[in-house]
This record gives structure tokens, sequence and C-alpha cells, in this order.
């Protein structure tokens, strides 16, 4: 399954969205946290985990995917949610923990809910896989279209939780898709040192699915395979695993030193950073001009810039709301 | 025109969850059943008897033994449309999948904003008494409650039980429905014939959150919920003979918890003994206390209360039914409050 022109575009231009709201997150993040870095301060406090380079992971997949279509993602959420359509704004404010965020201030970053387009994250480590099989369950029973997909990380194919739910999900022949997103680092623990295979796509003959794996950070390999896998979901033929290879090119989290990386590493991956990869890709393939690549630069930063002024500029919830909405 | 009285019509707590779930899935097609051996057996508790047969596969999934991945995936069905009512089989086993639980169902309310609605019941056996032992025959009433979130329900009798599950499958909230195995009306964990009851053939809901007199009395209440309700029951009838005027309360309900039909009733007491089946420390027994004394109810004499001990569930008969919680302890406790 080949991408358009038109996909191409925009894949690239949710990949810049999704760059230029983390560079934005980064810079305001470290306001009021220096000289010294204590993480309750500033107007975005808490923990901050950037997806800085797992962009392909986001718009190859969400690409094929549509409104109704349900997508679970992880404590790493901003990327996909930019490229499933989440309110841009009501996220930002939401991480601020503004009232106007989408949850009003309760969820932050890692618990970014939007029904109108059946996104939503959670910031336990391999939590994302149950709910995306349950959802995918609810669209086969309710003879509902609409397909689900979940999104975790390398170090939560070690989970039980992913083991659990892949098996049931192959037992039901369910619409759902998981993604790896194969970052190498859970944490400071490397892949290597974790994971007992090569490849975390292999567990898939465990489950009766096929398992693929995408090399090379490469948002158009990605959208070819799950292209397929995608059809085959919507055409009742079951699930699939898929593993991505990717890059964090950000820390864990804000704050992570990142002494743990090999010498080298984080440079030799700045080197293909898929952003200017993706560009001169567009220029090779499609004759992409630099005005092109301007105008596309400047409707994403006016994008994220609206977003971060609404965050900005939105009152804090009253603190005694904390007793609201836990039961509905 | 003269009413007729319903013939009685007395069913067990199996039984009667059987029959509420039946009739919400007849109205309800978004309802349905999943856990392990909930299907062709029927629940090993029964309370899915007759779901497989009436509705079939789809709508009653027998499940892996994946408890984090069927719970998950209700989670999920649930903030899609769906109403699942998922068994996790003995609440001891909630070790292996709390994520879900308490995490996931319990905070996707919250964490949306009430924007995502998560309207599953999780029904779990507790109890022991019938030498399981201790990964087999907790209670942990308090685990569940001390975390928001969840409503936590637990009834005493089969009119209860089908009333609270009928409400608990229309309750927009996530619900745990906890049923003590010796309630439950199987014979092969002994039957607490108290249990069984009148059950209306038509659905009724018994609103969650309210406590409910069993017993009225004069002199001392006795709070319990579940197993603790017949400990109660039978240890007023033994007071009674004694000229003592005991008043039973059954909670129903944990979550939400229903403080002012306790502090009423300890009001007209001024005395106050918890039963609890669930471990004696940071449990029910305490917050019930905690809540009369709070309240500045004047009390004749120091409350009590009877749980189990701080201990795990011993398997050797003679040493688990000395620790599980018996009217005679509960007489003990009045004396002890005579001679305050």
């Amino acid at each position: 399954m080949i991408p358009s022109q038109e996909q191409e575009k925009w894949m690239y231009k949710h990949m810049l969205i999704s760059r230029f709201f983390e560079e934005a997150i980064e810079k305001i993040y470290m306001e009021g946290k220096t000289p010294a870095f204590n993480m309750a301060n500033g107007p975005i406090p808490g923990e901050m985990h950037l997806s800085n380079g797992q962009e392909p992971c986001a718009v190859g997949v969400c690409a094929h995917l549509t409104a109704e279509d349900v997508v679970t993602s992880t404590h790493r959420p901003h990327h996909v949610a930019i490229a499933k359509g989440v309110d841009l704004k009501g996220m930002a404010a939401e991480i601020f923990g503004k009232k106007t965020g989408l949850s009003g201030g309760r969820g932050g970053h890692m618990h970014i809910f939007d029904p109108a387009v059946n996104f939503s994250c959670s910031g336990i480590i391999g939590q994302s896989v149950g709910p995306a099989v349950g959802a995918a369950l609810s669209r086969v029973m309710q003879q509902k279209s609409g397909i689900a997909v979940a999104y975790l990380g390398e170090g939560a194919a070690n989970q039980g939780a992913f083991h659990e739910a892949l098996n049931m999900a192959g037992v039901w022949k369910l619409p759902v898709i998981f993604i790896i997103e194969d970052n190498s680092w859970g944490i400071s623990v490397s892949k290597r040192a974790s994971t007992a295979i090569e490849r975390n796509s292999d567990r898939a003959s465990s489950y009766g699915m096929p398992g693929e794996f995408i090399p090379g950070n490469d948002p158009v390999a990605i959208f070819k395979t799950v292209g397929l896998a995608v059809d085959r979901a919507r055409s009742g033929l079951g699930p699939t695993l898929i593993e991505i290879e990717t890059s964090r090119l950000a820390g864990h989290f804000m704050g992570d030193g990142e002494a743990y990386r090999p010498a080298g590493e984080k440079e030799a991956l700045l080197k293909v950073d898929p952003i200017p990869v993706m560009k001169a890709r567009l220029a090779d393939v499609y004759s992409w001009t630099d005005e092109d690549d301007a105008q596309l630069v400047a409707d994403a930063h006016a994008v994220v810039d609206e977003a971060i002024k609404f965050a900005r500029d939105s009152e804090y919830p009253a603190p005694e709301e904390a007793m609201e909405k836990v039961f509905v | 025109m003269t009413q007729v009285k319903e013939k009685e019509r007395k069913l067990t707590i199996a039984r009667a969850m059987a029959e509420a779930i039946a009739q919400e899935m007849r109205t309800d097609e978004k309802v349905f059943v999943m856990g392990e051996d909930i299907g062709e057996l029927g629940g090993v508790f029964g309370n899915t008897r007759g779901l497989y047969k009436e509705f079939g596969p789809v709508r009653v999934r027998d499940t892996p033994i994946s408890e984090t991945a069927f719970i998950g995936a209700a989670v999920g069905a649930a903030s899609d449309g769906m109403k699942p009512v998922v068994e996790l089989m003995f609440v001891d086993f909630f070790g292996v999948c709390f994520d879900a639980i308490y995490n996931m169902m319990a905070k996707n309310t919250y964490f949306s904003g009430g924007n995502v609605t998560v309207p599953m019941v999780l029904m779990t056996s507790t109890g022991g008494g019938y030498s399981d032992a201790g990964q087999h025959s907790q209670c942990v009433h308090a685990t569940f409650a001390h975390l928001p979130g969840m409503k936590v329900v637990a009834p005493s009798n089969a009119y209860d039980a089908k009333g609270m599950m009928i409400a608990a499958i229309r309750d927009p909230n996530p619900v745990v429905f906890m049923f003590h195995k010796a309630l439950q009306g199987m014979g092969w964990l002994g039957t607490e014939k108290d249990a069984i009851v009148h059950v209306p053939e038509a659905d009724y809901e018994v609103p969650l959150g309210k406590a409910v007199v069993t017993r009225p009395g004069t002199d001392v209440t006795i709070v319990g919920i579940t197993s603790g309700v017949h400990y109660g029951l039978k240890a007023a009838r033994i007071l009674e003979e004694q000229g003592v005027s005991a008043e039973v309360l059954d909670l129903r309900s944990l979550v939400p918890l229903d403080r002012d039909a306790v502090i009423e009733s300890v009001k007209k007491t001024g005395r106050l003994i918890v039963v609890d089946e669930d471990y004696h420390s940071y449990g029910m027994t305490g917050e019930i206390i905690a809540t009369v004394v709070e309240a500045g109810v004047p009390l004749k004499a120091p409350p009590q209360r009877v749980a189990y001990p701080d201990i795990p569930i011993p398997f050797t008969p003679p040493m688990e039914q000395w620790a599980l919680p018996s009217p005679e302890k509960i007489i003990e406790a009045f004396n002890k409050m005579k001679e305050v």
C-alpha cells in the first residue's frame, strides 16, 4: 500500500506539528525550573515524556485511521494524539493543568482523553493494550465500524498485560492492531538488556497473528505495512502485531541526564532525525521546494502557537473542583 | 380492588444475580458477560447459570485465565458504549489484575474530566469458612473501598442481590459487586438460609449507597455487611433471649457509604458493634466507628469491633473457624460494653 502525495504531505505536516509542539513544551517546561530543577515548579509541572523522534510511528499509523477508530496510547502520547486529531488546544491546556483542558486539569500529560476522536492513554506501562482489545470487541459486538490500535513501548512487551491481551485478541480474532514503538530504551535499561529475543514482532506467532518488524523509523514504510494490517482488521481477518524501530531523541523524561546512553548514540540518531529525512524525501520524490516547506512549517508553527497561547491564557480550575467527576 | 399478594418465590443469591443479569440482557443489548467459566458452566458460584443457553457465546464469553486482559478489555468496551459484567472468580485474584481495576477502571472517568464513562460491573466472590485457606477466602472489602473511583457493594440476601445487580448494571460508574460464597446458596459451600429470601420476578433496583435496618432494636447497633449481617442477626436473636434489643444495620454498600444511617441508628441505641469478615486493622470497622465518633454521637460505651484477625486465613478448620467472626464474639463484645 503506497501513500499518495497528499498522504505523505499530511504525515510530514503532522510530524512537524508534533515536533514543534514538543519543542514548545520543552522550553516552557524549563520555566521556573532553573537554576534548581524541581519538577513541581513552572507552568508545566510534573513528569514530561517528549516524543521527539517517534513521530513516524504516529503518522504512519494514524494516516489510515478516522475519528471513529479507537487509539490507546502510552505515557509518551503527544505525537500519537496529534496524529489522531486530538483537540490540540484542549490537550495543551490539559498539560498546563488549566480549566479548559480536555479533563479540566485532572489528568495532565499522561492522561489525555478525547472521546470526540476516540483517543485515550495511560501512564501505566502495558495498560494501553487491554482497553484496545475491549474496544475492538465492542465494535464487533455492536456491529459498528472502526478498529482499535494500541500503542506500547518495547519495554511494555515484557509486561504480562501485553501477552494476556494479545492471546485474547488472537483467540477472538478481533479488529485490533498492536503498535510497538521500539525506541530501544526502557528509561535507562536497553532493550538488549531486558528482552530475550531480538524482535518483539516474533512474539506474534505465539498468539496466532502476523507479526511485522519495520526498520528505519520511516513513515512511508510504516504507512505501507500498517495499511495492510488495517485492511486485515477492517475486513474481519483479525489482529496484527507491528514493531517499529524508532528513536527517542529526548531523555526518558525532562530532567533525564541520559548518562546511560553509549557515547555517540544520540549524535548518530540526530543525524537520521526523521523530520529532515522526510523533508528530503518529499523534495526528492515530489519536487518539494523550500518555499513549499516554509509554508508548511509556518502553518505547523501557527497551529502550535495558537494551542500554547490558549493554554497559557486559560484560567486554572478552582481547587475544590478536584472533588467533582469522581463519579458521573 | 383487592391487591393480589405475590406468591412467595425464594431464591438463592446466585439465582437472583443470574436473573438480574438475564433481565438486563433482555432489555439492553449492550450488556454482556465475560469471565472465567461463566459460560456453559454457569459460573463457579452459579451466578451466571442459564445465561449461556439463553444468550449464547457472543454475549456470554468464557475468557482465557487472563484477568488483566479481560478486565482491561471491559474498561475499553465500557468506554466504547458497552455495559460489561465481568467476573473475577475469587476476589483474592485481584493481585494479578489490579492495574486494570484501580488505575484504569476506577480512574478513567476522573482523568477524562467526566467525558469518558466506564459503566461496568466487576462481580467477584469473597469470604471463607470452608477451609480454602488464605488465597481463596479473603474479603478484602476495604482494599477496594479505600480506592476512589469505584462503587463497592456487597449484598447479604437474594432480594438485595437482584436489585443491586440491576442498579449496578444501569449505573454509569464502575461497580464492584462482591458476593460472599457462603451466602450463594451453593450447597457445597455451606448455605446461609437467611440469605435465601423472596425475590419478585419483576425487575427492580435497590439503590446503591443505602443501608437498611434489617432488624430494628433499641439497645445496641450491630453494623455489618454481607456475612457480617448474618452473624449480627444470629447474635441479635441470642441477645433478645437475654432481654437485649439489638438493631442490625446492613450497610449493603461500602462506596458510597451510608454514614447517615449508621449515625441515626447509634444515636438511638448509644452502643455500636461493627462486624466484618475482612481484616481487623485499617478496615471498614474502623471507618464506621470513626464516622460515629466524628459525628459526636453520644455513646454509652466504647464501640467494639468483631473482624478477622490480622493474619493470613489459615487452612485447618480449628484455626479458621476460631478466627472467623461469630455470634458469640458479638455477644462477648456486647458484654464488654456492659462492663463499662
